[in-house]
């Protein structure tokens, strides 16, 4: 069916945070931060994403998802746009986003994207504290940097024994 | 050389240092120490793929011809890669692996700082995205070398002689050329000899902290920017390659 008048930003945007992460799927593109842009150009809109990682599988099946959710709503003509800059950070992530990741198991981001390190950051770097999603506590370690995905890394809690992944900052 | 082919070649070597990387590293996937190191070593993997796909399409845009990423990945021989030759020497223990990672890491952490203040917007927003990636690579190359130096009696051997064995590849990485003055005199990209000494203070601070001993600066392997590489290229490539050269074009 054809809509027979555009539908307004704010309708689209509360229609593309009904589209799930296709690798988490407890948040949507929305919460995530990786829609950047939604706006008609004449009669065509245009969605601009962001991918999270460069290497991010998901990116493509994104596009696809949000492209057969804006279809299905109607829509016809759909451009969809990647946009690399300003690169994804995870300050991006909204507020309901971070309530859900960890609703689901994983920990959000615990600090604020720094932008580019000082050149020994690496050197003194040590693990932020993360509270363990399930029972809260903070006497939680790192198992490894990375973890199911690029953008998370493994925890394990010590009190419950709970294995867990966090969000990690970029 | 024109300054659009020096900007090409100089995209091909950046392209080509994490498609083969990226490629090695692949080829622990199944094989890790432990699954955590599994998935690591297979996430780097694909952080360094998910680059090579920017650097080498953009690479194909300022060729003009029409070659895409795929194309100039799956359709070029060995004397056409530009990658160097750090990043084609085979995986060996898990102490090699790691070491050639943190040479590379550290060398590649300077570099993209530097290009991210590249005149040229596309290259400064690839160095931008990827540095943040990069930064994850290093830290975590930075422990290991430090954990397996810093551990056991075995682990200590065998990562002393990861660090010899590879230090001769490091020399190319700083050295520069007709492309590299090209890409300097553009404000393009740095100078490769002016990540030497940061490069070096990193890893006299991380041979410290893994009690190893640092080799003395020597005689260095080159080749690989120009087209001159080792015999394990063509291996990779073989690999690499088979399928793109067997169906030409293949999609799924």
């Amino acid at each position: 069916m054809a809509t027979l008048t555009q539908p307004g930003l704010d309708q689209i945007r509360s229609w593309l945070g009904e589209v799930p992460d296709p690798e988490v799927p407890a948040v949507s593109v929305m919460d995530l931060g990786i829609v950047r842009d939604v706006e008609w150009s004449g009669d065509e809109l245009v969605v601009a994403i962001t991918p999270t990682y460069s290497g991010c599988p998901a990116t493509s099946v994104i596009a696809l998802d949000i492209e057969a959710a804006l279809r299905a709503r109607g829509i016809e003509r759909l451009r969809i746009e990647r946009r690399l800059s300003p690169a994804w950070t995870t300050d991006w992530i909204t507020e309901e986003g971070r309530q859900r990741l960890e609703a689901y198991g994983i920990a959000p981001p615990a600090e604020r994207a720094k932008g580019p390190s000082p050149l020994d950051r690496f050197l003194r770097s040590t693990p932020p504290v993360i509270a363990c999603p399930r029972c809260r506590s903070e006497n939680t370690s790192r198992v490894s940097e990375f973890g199911s995905t690029p953008c998370k890394a493994q925890y394990q809690c010590r009190d419950c024994l709970e294995p867990f992944d966090y969000f990690k900052c970029i | 050389m024109s300054g659009q082919d020096a900007l090409f070649e100089y995209l091909l070597r950046l392209g080509d240092n994490a498609l083969i990387l990226g490629h090695r590293l692949s080829e622990w996937c199944g094989h890790g120490p432990a699954l955590e190191e599994d998935l690591a070593l297979s996430n780097v993997a694909l952080d360094l793929i998910g680059q090579t796909q920017l650097w080498l399409n953009l690479a194909g845009a300022v060729e003009g011809k029409g070659r895409d990423a795929d194309r100039l990945a799956y359709h070029r021989d060995a004397r056409d890669f530009r990658n160097v030759l750090l990043v084609e020497q085979p995986n060996g223990d898990f102490a090699v692996t790691m070491a050639r990672q943190f040479y590379f890491d550290a060398w590649h952490y300077l570099l993209l700082r530097e290009l991210m203040g590249s005149k040229d917007g596309r290259i400064a927003e690839i160095a931008a995205k990827a540095l943040k990636e990069v930064t994850y690579h290093v830290e975590r190359s930075r422990e290991w070398v430090v954990r397996l130096g810093d551990g056991t009696e075995e682990s200590h051997r065998r990562m002393q002689a990861a660090v010899d064995d590879l230090w001769m590849y490091t020399g190319e990485l700083f050295e520069s050329d007709e492309v590299d003055q090209a890409v300097i005199g553009g404000g393009l990209g740095p100078d490769p000899a002016s990540l030497h000494e940061p490069w070096l203070g990193l890893m006299r601070a991380t041979a410290e902290e893994a009690t190893l001993t640092l080799p003395q600066p020597g005689w260095a392997q080159r080749g690989g920017k120009r087209g001159i590489h080792s015999e394990h290229l063509g291996y990779i490539l073989a690999d690499l390659q088979f399928l793109q050269r067997a169906y030409p074009g293949a999609t799924w």
